[in-house]
């Protein structure tokens, strides 16, 4: 097994306040807007260092929206920055309109999705975000795993012409990507090679899974693990091929079950090689108030809710 | 600038074309379109500084935002009246396969459009946004846009209107199209906008208004006012007092025409009291 090594824990949100920092030096045509959350969001140093790029539009979702759709007309690239509720849900019409039917490059920065939000509850724990975004024709849809992942994501998505919904978080998690890895949008990173299972994570889910694979291991399982980060457009073929190597699947998501990863890979599967798959995913729920891990844990969503489900879904081979 | 007599007969021309697009198709929204006829020609014959071709960037030159959007017979006309496409395409309008859609979008590259509307209450924010990108620019070129006034019931719009107050984007002039209809009645009826002049002013914008704005002159004359108050800090908006149906008696101040087509014989009425000028297409 290839060993994988936390070289701290970092929040993925930083890791896009590190991009944007960067693509403020590199890129004279990256703007960003937020709706009164920048510290939350990490932009403070992109708006020191660029405050005549940097808009601030007070707590007016929509307006932000619309705003960013005007600006790419004339050429510039906007990233806006709220809470992944607030990216999303509050905004689902502006989004469809007037930037993905209207195709315009804008570039939607989430935070703070999911049960891992913690203390502040369901109201800002949005767990239908990635079903939302991935049903707008033409919108890109990217959820990281960490922070070099995101601070990578964040750098390509100013490269890539069009819509694109990142969606990254709060809490600070294990960083092990490499720093110097490339981030190829609609480009799984093959994680683990394994045979008996593939397990399929997103985000969060990511280390989770490869925690998951340690265990399995332990246990006489061999377990390929695929990061997910682009959930559309999907990467097929990493799926096809290793589940028809190990016959079952296993999706790990911080995200509804409906309208999720699993729903994209299960789509795949069905078309091109029924197979079993099991969901490690929240269940047709909101979330609650609590610590990020005591919310993992109770919503079934760490290596041990994974492991679990592989177990179930290689009896089902 | 076009003299007079070429403005008004293209005005003519236009409420042909509105009332011959939504006729072949038994659908579209002539009410609101007759309405803003004189405006539309004012604005893209007169008043905006327009270059060659379309370029969805618009840099160098004035940009329009309808927000509205269900007024596309009269933007569609006047778009192709001024060389946007060719004036025949308007016979697609809401067919399969069109550029014309029912509302205006890019997604089918019809020149001249460069936001897709429909759903009410966004075109403010997106034009606020070209503003912003055209200072950026350096581009000292204006932002034009036409919201409706039923359309201001929309919370979205008082953001941007605050907002662009706020930010002093002064270099947009807003149009309101102030028939007082909308689909159920009379705005009145439906959710009053009370006093809309004092309620601009509150949130910092310059405000004027047009008392007749079906008067293709005093569109002019207010409207080139409004460029003259534009960088001075402030957002500037137009309250044109319109007639929904302009020009075609049976429509004329009621909300009745709102989304309706004329049937045959109303066709042939309306486009009586509108006799043909520039050529139909």
């Amino acid at each position: 097994m290839k060993k994988y090594t936390d070289t701290g824990k970092k929040d993925t949100r930083s890791g896009f306040g590190a991009g944007l920092t960067e693509l403020g030096k590199t890129h004279p045509d990256v703007v960003a807007l937020c709706a009164d959350l920048t510290g939350s969001l990490k932009m403070d140093e992109f708006k020191a260092n660029h405050p005549e790029r940097f808009f601030q539009v007070g707590i007016a979702e929509a307006n932000m929206m619309g705003i960013a759709a005007g600006m790419t007309i004339g050429g510039k690239i906007p990233f806006t920055g709220t809470f992944a509720n607030f990216s999303t849900g509050r905004v689902y019409d502006q989004i469809r309109q007037s930037i993905a039917y209207s195709h315009k490059n804008v570039k939607i920065c989430a935070s703070h999705a999911g049960v891992t939000l913690g203390e502040d509850g369901a109201t800002h724990q949005i767990l239908e975000d990635i079903g939302l975004m991935k049903m707008l024709p033409g919108m890109t849809v990217i959820n990281t795993c960490d922070f070099n992942q995101t601070k990578a994501a964040t750098l390509a998505i100013a490269d890539h012409h069009g819509p694109v919904y990142l969606r990254f978080g709060r809490p600070k998690v294990a960083n092990f990507t490499p720093e110097d890895q490339q981030f190829e949008i609609g480009k799984a990173v093959h994680l683990q090679e394994g045979s008996d299972v593939t397990l399929v994570a997103t985000g969060h889910l990511v280390w989770e899974a490869l925690l998951a694979a340690e265990s399995l291991n332990e246990q006489g399982i061999s377990a390929e693990v695929i990061n997910i980060h682009t959930i559309k457009p999907l990467d097929n073929k990493a799926i096809l091929d290793s589940v028809k190597k190990t016959g079952c699947v296993v999706t790990a998501e911080e995200h509804n079950y409906l309208g999720g990863l699993g729903e994209s890979v299960a789509r795949v599967l069905s078309q091109n090689y029924p197979s079993p798959q099991e969901f490690v995913a929240t269940n047709d729920t909101f979330g609650e108030s609590g610590t990020p891990a005591q919310l993992m844990e109770k919503y079934g969503l760490n290596a041990d809710a994974i492991v679990k489900a592989a177990h179930k879904v290689i009896a089902r081979k | 600038m076009p003299d007079i007599n070429y403005l008004n007969e293209l005005v003519i021309q236009v409420r042909r074309d509105i009332l011959r697009q939504v006729h072949k198709v038994n659908s579209g929204h002539p009410g609101g379109s007759l309405g803003c006829t004189e405006f539309f020609v004012a604005l893209f014959q007169v008043l905006m500084d327009r270059n060659e071709g379309f370029d969805m960037d618009g840099k160098g030159e004035d940009v329009f935002f309808l927000s509205n959007g269900h007024i596309s017979p009269v933007y569609y006309s006047v778009l192709a009246r001024s060389g946007y496409f060719p004036v025949d395409e308007l016979n697609t309008f809401r067919l399969i396969n069109s550029r014309l859609q029912g509302h205006p979008t890019t997604h089918e590259g019809l020149p001249g459009v460069r936001i897709a509307s429909g759903s009410l209450g966004q075109g403010l924010s997106v034009s606020v946004g070209a503003a912003q990108t055209k200072k950026l620019n350096n581009d000292p070129h204006l932002v034009y846009t036409l919201c409706g006034d039923g359309e201001l019931q929309e919370g979205q719009n008082w953001e941007a209107i605050m907002y662009a107050a706020g930010n002093k984007v002064d270099n947009l002039i807003v149009t309101v199209d102030y028939n007082g209809q909308q689909i159920d009645g009379s705005t009145d009826t439906v959710l009053p906008l009370g006093n809309l002049k004092g309620k601009f002013e509150a949130f910092g914008w310059d405000v004027l208004e047009i008392p007749n704005g079906n008067d293709i002159e005093a569109i002019i004359k207010t409207m080139q006012e409004a460029k003259s108050r534009t960088g001075k800090g402030k957002p500037v908006v137009v309250l044109m007092h319109t007639v929904m149906g302009n020009g075609v008696d049976f429509m004329m101040h009621t909300h009745a025409w709102h989304g309706k087509a004329p049937n045959d014989e109303q066709l042939e009425i309306g486009l009586a009291q509108n006799p043909e000028t520039l050529g139909d297409y």
